[in-house]
């Protein structure tokens, strides 16, 4: 029996894991959870938020994040891409920072729409 | 993160984004840089805008929206010396998120209330070392999946029960003295212990902010620090209605949100006919194991469905049955598997049941007996 804590959503739901009996979930309040607890007992994933440069606009970051969930384990290779980056104002919220971000399939995007400043 | 409104996991800048998309369609007028200098009881607002001046706004109604403001090292008084590098993690959130620096190398976190939680992923991504959470109470102040997502998959420590009891450092901060604490939360000699450092991040409580309400005379409830409201978030001035941080904290921005439309709503239906006086209002006490209830008080009357009524418990709580009584009845009850301070619990109350209510109060408590 393992026991996580859900973290698709605020609520935190307690669940417990048969691993003996094809993953069983108990402790969950929606279909969401055995989901996520088969997942990150075989393969942990995560949704990973960052910032980076950006030029010509009111502030100096555009926020961004994964437009999905990537292997926990490729975390900070995927923090070392943005590194590089710098945006040129403007940019609208959705824009592709970096297309498929170590072979995931996944991108990085923006999260905020940032205007040019005169 | 925002979840059940949009029904989407939306990150802050996208969520907030939606609605300012939406007031940008509206015909509404928004004054940004505008600072406020006063609310008044007959509902008019003093305040002060780079381009128009001095401004005396007369409103109909008033809603409050003003937030809440982090606690600082002042507050909690951490005895050593003065060096720089002490933030608290929202200041911390700033500088790293929207201006771009880099708060710190090696930085030992005080407090574990979500914002704490999140510095310390955010640090760590960025590449400094984050040393240890020190949680003075001997559970945590955020949300289990902030414990889970941002310590324990970065594997940072949380240490409860234990405080900082002196920050060392001549320019910039050099160590910190951290230290155990007994039941009554006072220091236990012998548990020091000296991390080597250069910031610390309090993250130690939010207070709403309320000084404008207070100059207008409005009714504050000492366990929120907020306004005390009815049903519709309406204060004791009819007229002014409060929503949001201001009225209590929150944990999660859609029930933020949900909260600010009811206010909002009831905002709008009062301009239109006024607030007709109520017989009678129901005050909620909060009985055993409730920290407060929001709303405060409620007009049955006005009630149109159900309620929502958000409280906090002030200890964990496993395997309990929350119980509304008024006098000897048991008007509901409602159970959960767990419960903890940092994380904000609701329950809703159909009008069908309020009727049932004849009494001037009703108590919201953790039934005592039942616990398994």
């Amino acid at each position: 029996m393992k026991e996580l804590i859900c973290i698709v959503c605020p609520k935190g739901c307690h669940l417990k894991i048969d691993e003996e009996n094809g993953f069983a979930v108990t402790g969950n309040a929606c279909e969401k959870g055995p989901v996520y607890a088969v997942k990150e007992l075989t393969n942990p994933t995560r949704v990973v938020t960052s910032t980076v440069r950006i030029q010509g606009a009111e502030i100096p970051r555009m926020p961004v994040k994964t437009d999905g969930d990537i292997p926990k384990d490729k975390i900070f290779a995927a923090m070392q891409l943005l590194n590089g980056v710098t945006l040129q104002a403007p940019v609208r919220v959705g824009t592709v920072i970096v297309p498929n971000i170590l072979g995931t399939g996944k991108n990085f995007v923006a999260t905020r729409s940032l205007g040019k400043i005169e | 993160m925002g979840c059940t409104i949009l029904s989407k996991s939306l990150p802050a800048p996208e969520y907030a984004e939606r609605f300012i998309d939406e007031i940008e369609k509206s015909n509404v007028t928004v004054l940004t840089g505008a600072m406020v200098l006063d609310v008044l009881p007959d509902k008019s607002v003093l305040a002060i805008h780079p381009q128009h001046g001095y401004m005396q706004l007369q409103g109909a109604a008033v809603v409050l929206a003003m937030g809440c403001r982090e606690r600082t090292r002042g507050a909690i008084g951490i005895p050593g010396s003065r060096p720089a590098g002490v933030f608290t993690a929202g200041a911390a959130q700033l500088y790293m998120n929207i201006e771009g620096y880099q708060v710190g190398k090696r930085a030992v976190i005080l407090g574990s209330g979500d914002i704490g939680l999140i510095m310390a992923r955010r640090m760590t991504l960025e590449g400094a070392k984050v040393l240890g959470v020190y949680e003075l109470m001997p559970y945590s102040g955020g949300l289990a999946r902030n414990i889970v997502q941002c310590l324990d998959d970065y594997d940072i420590p949380l240490h409860l029960s234990h405080t900082i009891t002196e920050i060392r450092g001549d320019k910039r901060v050099e160590q910190v003295v951290v230290q155990k604490v007994d039941e009554n939360r006072t220091p236990i000699a012998g548990t020091e212990e000296v991390i080597d450092c250069d910031t610390v991040l309090l993250s130690v409580g939010l207070i709403p902010e309320n000084e404008l309400s207070r100059h207008a005379g409005i009714a504050i409830d000492p366990r929120t620090s907020g306004p005390a409201v009815y049903e519709n978030m309406e204060t004791s001035i009819p007229g002014i209605f409060a929503c949001g941080n201001v009225a209590h904290v929150h944990d999660l921005v859609d029930f933020v949100t949900a909260e600010s439309q009811r206010a909002g709503k009831a905002a709008a239906v009062y301009c239109q006919t006024g607030s007709p006086s109520s017989q009678s209002a129901t005050q909620l006490q909060a009985g055993n194991g409730i920290g407060y209830t929001v709303p405060q008080k409620i007009r049955p009357d006005r009630v149109e469905k159900s309620v929502e009524v958000f409280f906090r418990v002030n200890q964990v709580f496993k395997n309990v049955q929350i119980e509304v009584r008024s006098g000897d009845a048991l008007i509901a009850k409602f159970k959960r598997e767990h419960m903890a301070p940092g994380e904000m619990e609701k329950i809703t109350l159909p009008a069908v049941l309020l009727n049932k209510i004849n009494s001037q109060t009703a108590t919201i408590a953790i039934a005592k007996e039942g616990a398994k």
